[in-house]
């Protein structure tokens, strides 16, 4: 039955009122299951299974957005007449730093692993390679975004060049940056990424070495960054120093893939 | 009610099983959702409308200025300034005696310590379990006649909606036979969420994935671009607050044992007409 008390003043109230007893029952059992969340948060087996969703979104966005599906492409007015740096603006690392003084003329992307021919080349000669421009937007994984203009080589043709072996199955960038300061009880903290075949070969990922017709800024990630279209902006590995083929990244670091996957993000950052 | 009540209650099977339990799948995704979305807004408390971020002129923004006594929290809305400190800007998190500069207080968001990668983590996997279990929900709806019985309003209920806004401001609920059925305005409110809020949210949030907005690239603009997407994620996550908060409002008045017992078991007693509250 639904026996509503009629309100007037000076009536004492029930002990407890089964709506009185319902508030608290909901109050505590949100505090309980807010103090839940957070414990399960620091567990790492359920964490595992959270981070699993990333599996299925992965699995699923190739369905629907193939392999080749492009990124949309933007028109010149679009362009930001700033393009926001995120991340190291300057790296402090003391060999970067010589490089840049020297405006990258002794700076070299070498390109190794599994490949049949390890190579290296200069800015010049990347400079040289047949080259793709391209209008897109850069989608942080804080939530902002820029359109840029980014002009430079298609990974694919420098892949082509070294020839990567039959068991390449991830393209590791590995940069100039360290991350948790130059020197942290001597552990590497330099910025990492890596990419899977499917990205890595998609005609929208270029190594680019322009960005608004200009040079690459140092904030941007002078003089090289990749740019992976499809996925967030941590995966646009700045300030590129060696690509590596690899079979696997489980001895990389931690083993997840990139640094901010060591810190805790998703490796498949198309979401 | 003009008829002759009836003289015991009525118990009445209300709710059937798939409902009961996709309800309550709902109830633990859209607070998980929520929760972990505000985490995620913590990483850049501002939208924008359009394509891309204009940094300066967003058109919402949670942050802190300085005061005398240290930094303040305040919101901007549209070039308008307030003070919302404590809660929103700045807020002590757990016993802390100093603030933190944070959006979204700690109580609001899963985790409580700002964490954008975890409040993902959170996020993209109750996302899942949710757009799975509202498909299952949607079709069920509309093959097992609980849209067409009990969700769509039929035309003299439409025409006697002033009656019912009356009653819904008079907090008056319906007793005896019109009980059994779901009032007009609780039929237009489930319609605009679950073929409305539920479904923009849903598009929205999937604008803001770089990889599905390649499947037609452009399919965006149609939402007005990638940052007008992220605005309508969190206008729509507004609206289901709202509805939840009358929902959640409606049910402690209108009887809360009797509905929340019929939401779990399926029972729900029929108030007679001699209620107090008819």
């Amino acid at each position: 039955m639904n026996h509503r008390r009629p309100i007037k003043s000076g009536h004492p109230r029930p002990p407890v009122s089964r709506r009185g007893a319902l508030r608290t029952v909901l109050a505590t059992a949100g505090t309980l299951a807010l103090a839940g969340c957070d414990r399960l948060s620091r567990n790492e087996g359920f964490v595992d299974v959270l981070k699993s969703a990333q599996h299925l979104s992965h699995s699923a966005h190739g369905v629907v957005a193939g392999r080749r599906a492009m990124a949309q492409e933007f028109a010149q007015a679009d362009v930001a007449a700033h393009f926001r740096g995120n991340g190291t603006l300057v790296p402090a690392d003391a060999d970067y730093q010589a490089l840049m003084r020297g405006g990258f003329k002794d700076w070299k992307l070498e390109i190794g692993g599994l490949v049949e021919k390890p190579l290296a080349f200069s800015l010049a000669e990347l400079r040289a390679m047949p080259s793709r421009t391209q209008i897109t937007r850069h989608d942080c994984v804080e939530g902002w975004s820029a359109i840029g203009k980014w002009k430079g080589v298609p990974l694919a043709h420098v892949l082509e060049q070294a020839k990567p072996l039959a068991n390449a199955k991830y393209v590791v960038f590995r940069c100039a940056d360290s991350m948790d300061g130059p020197t942290l009880d001597g552990r590497d903290s330099r910025y990492y990424e890596s990419v899977d075949l499917d990205d890595a070969y998609h005609v929208q990922t270029v190594l680019a070495y322009e960005l608004n017709d200009q040079p690459l800024p140092v904030a941007n990630g002078a003089p090289l960054r990749v740019r992976i279209e499809r996925q967030l902006g941590y995966k646009h590995a700045k300030y590129l120093m060696q690509i590596e083929l690899v079979e696997s990244f489980a001895a990389i670091r931690d083993g997840n893939g990139g640094y901010w996957e060591d810190n805790g993000y998703e490796w498949y950052a198309g979401i | 009610m003009h008829k002759t009540p009836p003289t015991s209650p009525q118990r009445f099977y209300r709710h059937r099983l798939p409902v009961r339990v996709m309800h309550w799948i709902n109830v633990v995704c859209l607070t998980i959702l929520l929760m972990s979305g505000l985490s995620i807004f913590n990483a850049h408390p501002a939208l924008y409308w359009g394509q891309q971020s204009t940094f300066d002129t967003p058109w919402i923004a949670i942050t802190a200025v300085d005061g005398p006594k240290g930094a303040v929290g305040v919101t901007r809305i549209a070039g308008h300034q307030f003070a919302t400190d404590g809660v929103l800007g700045s807020s002590r998190v757990g016993d802390a005696t100093t603030p933190t500069l944070r959006a979204f207080p700690s109580w609001a968001t899963i985790p409580g310590r700002q964490s954008l990668s975890m409040g993902r983590h959170w996020h993209l996997f109750f996302a899942w379990l949710f757009v799975l279990n509202g498909i299952a929900y949607v079709l069920y709806a509309l093959f097992s006649g609980h849209l067409r019985r009990d969700l769509l309003p039929t035309r003299e209920e439409l025409r006697r909606i002033g009656r019912s806004i009356r009653d819904h401001l008079l907090f008056r609920h319906p007793t005896g036979e019109a009980a059994k059925r779901y009032n007009v305005l609780q039929n237009l409110a489930y319609l605009v969420v679950v073929f409305g809020l539920l479904p923009l949210v849903v598009v929205a949030g999937i604008a803001m994935s770089p990889r599905l907005d390649a499947v037609f690239p452009g399919w965006v603009e149609l939402l007005g671009g990638r940052q007008s997407a992220r605005t309508l994620h969190f206008l729509a996550a507004t609206g289901l607050l709202l509805f939840v908060l009358v929902h959640l409002f409606e049910v402690l008045i209108s009887g809360a044992w009797n509905q929340i017992r019929s939401m779990i078991t399926g029972y729900y007693t029929v108030p007679s007409s001699k209620d107090p509250s008819a």
